[in-house]
């Protein structure tokens, strides 16, 4: 009997679903259930920009509306990624210009972007709406003159930690007098001042603006007229913090803080003069998230205002906070979900503050709802791993850095072994791990009898031999992403895990003992891996096939060896491949 | 098993210690004395936690502690954002200073000033003129000679009425004004 429910009725029902696991599940079900989807899927993730081509996502998919990409590998925040690698947008925009007219959205995270990009998108898409740029870079202001002047439905512009280069703060002047969609405007990253009647205008005629972080450059004493315009913002971030102390300016913006009743959100605070964080105090009851990563104010001023804040989900803090800080954290704000504390002199040789490992200990005691962690410290100990580990097996992602690389236990000098075994054991909805410190194959073994839900792991200076790479990729069974640098692992664990490899997104490998001889047999033994190596001596052909190679970088790919490398990165059995596909 | 740590035993770390020095130097030699891109050995064996891994095998390496590249892990954006002050004391804060008739400019690094009656001084030196008393009232007397500069929003405005921090920020440039253009300032409007 051929009955079948009519398309329309399924294309209504798929609609409800909005996870890209559940509509991947959908269109494995029978043909016309992948035909049906594929048509009415408006978003789409590419969690690699390389893993496939624009070509075919708009074959399988017509009718996009928001993409969001990823380009470089992570570890490019570091530097470890040379320059001119790659990641290039302007081949996504110009297929998707073509393809795509109505496409209303894109996210971008570690992706090259230039100008011409930016204006390509201005002018492609009528109802372009929200154009998200994380850790981007190749662009300059000319490029959002651009977007500003020619996207008349624009909500979003978010530019969260480019590198721009700033030509001039001309760019928000491009605005049309007659635009008033803005609901979010993140311009932190930027340098240059713009022209603050053109940014007081904006705001005034924004009636929908609920997130604006302004640059460096807007003083102190312009925030309470942009405030008084934008008394519905649920996200703000100041400019520089400082001023000469002037009562006039202090209570301005005392007043104006007052006015805006929504807001939850507050960040920005360079060159903060303490005698103005009281000035916000009347919102702080509010206040979910706070950042005050660039805030180079001491511990009992960090108190006080967090003292303010019990409502408070998200702290982003400097190490001056030390562990009398953190302390009254765990006091004053027993919801808090993300802690990230930041070093203010990560290379200087010795501590310039009091933190330890015991402010994590206290907070992870003191914090229940505590899930997710970056903390830099200089000293920890396995004990006090154990009782992290124990008072919060409810941790989502952890990411420790002990600044001395192969630091050990500083108690009894033992490798952290067993206090990182601890933190998987215990923690076992962990996705998210980030090691340092000295540590052995043991703590391998550890995480990979333990950490099942384990989506990503970081390491660096860690481990004994091959044994510590295999624990991890044959018991990690929810791994996606590895990255390594300097540690001491050869070819033996890769290519006895070759096949692991299809089941993740990525492999990054740098400053270890693979061999060049054992990525060209990985490649050739994965056809469906892009292996790439990446080496800035030369041709890996000009030394000795046991010669390691300085960087490598594995991904799964429907799209071939890809055709934009740089003169330092070789993809392994290109040919083989090129055949296959 | 290469390289394996046998926790058994007692760890005589300060054996195992990567070190990059003569052997016999003291525990004085900076810490951490990794290069930025490690020479790679022919046998891939990098990091050898083995206790036959002496400091005198490796090369000796200045004193002062080297940075490995991309540790710590901090952006070097947010780098750059923190501490951007540093880069400022470097580079100085040079502004152009014109005065009316000069066939040329001149410029001056504000930072190097404490305060408005050294930049005067230096002014006076370098037009080979006086500049007068300030007053909040009646501007500069007893000179010809006015200094102005022009600001952020592009006014020109009078030296001397804000704080000195507060102009040395908000000073694109420097202008010395002459004869009745100048009086003209400084008069209660």
């Amino acid at each position: 009997m051929a009955y079948s429910f009519p398309e329309e009725v399924l294309e209504y029902v798929f609609a409800f679903l909005s996870s890209d696991k559940d509509r991947n599940a959908v269109s494995l079900v029978c043909k016309s259930w992948y035909e049906i989807e594929r048509w009415c899927r408006r978003r789409i993730f590419i969690g690699n920009c390389y893993a496939v081509s624009p070509q075919i996502v708009i074959r399988r998919f017509p009718k996009v509306r928001a993409v969001k990409i990823k380009g470089k590998p992570h570890f490019a925040d570091f530097n470890l990624v040379p320059e001119g690698w790659g990641a290039y947008l302007y081949p996504w925009i110009s297929a998707m210009a073509r393809s795509y007219p109505w496409l209303e959205e894109i996210k971008l995270k570690r992706m090259v972007v230039t100008d011409e990009s930016l204006e390509l998108i201005s002018k492609s898409f009528k109802n372009f709406k929200v154009l998200v740029l994380s850790s981007c870079e190749g662009f300059t202001t000319d490029g959002l003159a651009s977007i500003a002047a020619n996207c008349r439905n624009l909500r979003e512009l978010d530019l969260r930690e480019s590198e721009v280069e700033d030509l001039s703060g001309h760019w928000l002047s491009h605005f049309p007098d007659n635009f008033t969609s803005l609901v979010s405007l993140n311009m932190s990253c930027l340098g240059s001042e713009v022209s603050f009647s053109a940014l007081e205008r904006l705001v005034s005629r924004c009636p929908n603006l609920k997130t604006l972080r302004l640059n460096r450059a807007v003083p102190v004493e312009k925030l309470p007229s942009l405030l008084r315009r934008a008394p519905q913002l649920v996200e703000f971030g100041t400019g520089a913090y400082s001023a000469e102390i002037q009562t006039d300016i202090f209570s301005n913006l005392v007043e104006a803080f007052s006015g805006c009743k929504h807001l939850k959100s507050l960040s920005g605070f360079w060159d903060v003069v303490p005698a103005y964080l009281p000035a916000m105090y009347n919102v702080c009851s509010r206040i979910t998230s706070l950042n005050l990563s660039y805030a180079t104010v001491q511990s009992p001023d960090l108190v006080e205002l967090i003292s303010q804040c019990p409502n408070l989900k998200c702290l982003w803090v400097l190490d001056y906070i030390e562990d009398a800080g953190l302390k009254a954290l765990s006091s004053y704000c027993k919801d808090l979900q993300e802690l990230r504390v930041f070093p203010s002199d990560p290379y200087g040789a010795e501590p310039n503050v009091s933190l330890t490992e015991q402010g994590l200990v206290t907070v992870s005691a003191g914090c229940p709802k505590l899930q997710s962690v970056l903390y830099f410290c200089r000293q920890m100990s396995n004990a006090a791993l154990i009782a992290i580990a124990r008072n919060r097996p409810n941790f989502i992602r952890f990411r420790l850095c002990i600044i001395e690389p192969q630091a050990p236990d500083y108690l009894t000098l033992e490798p952290l072994d067993t206090g990182f075994g601890a933190i998987v054991e215990n923690c076992k909805e962990l996705r998210r791990l980030s090691l340092s410190g000295l540590l052995t194959d043991r703590v391998f073994e550890y995480i990979g009898t333990h950490a099942k839900k384990l989506e990503m792991l970081s390491i660096a200076f860690a481990g004994d031999s091959d044994l510590g790479l295999h624990h991890v990729l044959s018991g990690c069974e929810s791994l996606r992403k590895l990255e390594i640098r300097d540690c001491p692992f050869g070819h033996k664990a890769l290519l006895a895990n070759a096949a692991k490899l299809e089941t993740m997104r990525s492999l990054w490998m740098s400053s270890c003992s693979v061999s060049y001889g054992a990525c060209k047999l990985l490649g050739q033994k994965m056809p469906r891996l892009n292996v790439e190596v990446i080496d800035e001596r030369g041709s890996p052909n000009s030394r000795p096939e046991t010669c390691p190679v300085e960087k490598l970088y594995v991904y799964r790919t429907v799209a071939g060896p890809r055709v934009d490398k740089p003169d330092f990165v070789w993809t392994m059995d290109e040919d083989a491949a090129l055949r296959l596909s | 098993m290469e390289g394996v740590m046998s926790h058994e035993s007692d760890l005589n770390l300060k054996a195992t210690e990567l070190r990059l020095g003569l052997p016999g130097t003291e525990e004085s030699t900076a810490k951490n004395n990794k290069r930025a891109s490690p020479e790679l050995v022919d046998d891939g064996e990098l990091f050898k936690l083995e206790s036959d891994a002496k400091a005198g095998d490796r090369e000796t390496a200045p004193a002062s502690k080297a940075q490995i590249v991309g540790w710590p892990p901090v952006r070097s954006y947010w780098k750059n954002n923190v501490h951007p002050k540093k880069t400022e004391a470097e580079t100085g804060n040079y502004v152009k200073v014109s005065m009316d008739g000069a066939p040329y400019l001149r410029k001056i690094d504000l930072k190097i000033y404490m305060g408005y009656s050294e930049l005067f001084k230096a002014l006076e030196n370098m037009f080979k003129l006086t500049i007068g008393e300030y007053s909040e009232r009646e501007g500069y007397k007893g000179s010809d000679y006015a200094p102005a500069y022009e600001d952020k929003d592009g006014d020109l405005m009078l030296v001397g009425d804000v704080p000195w921090e507060m102009f040395m920020s908000s000073c694109k440039r420097l202008r010395i004004m002459k004869g009745s253009e100048a009086t003209g300032l400084g008069c209660g409007a």
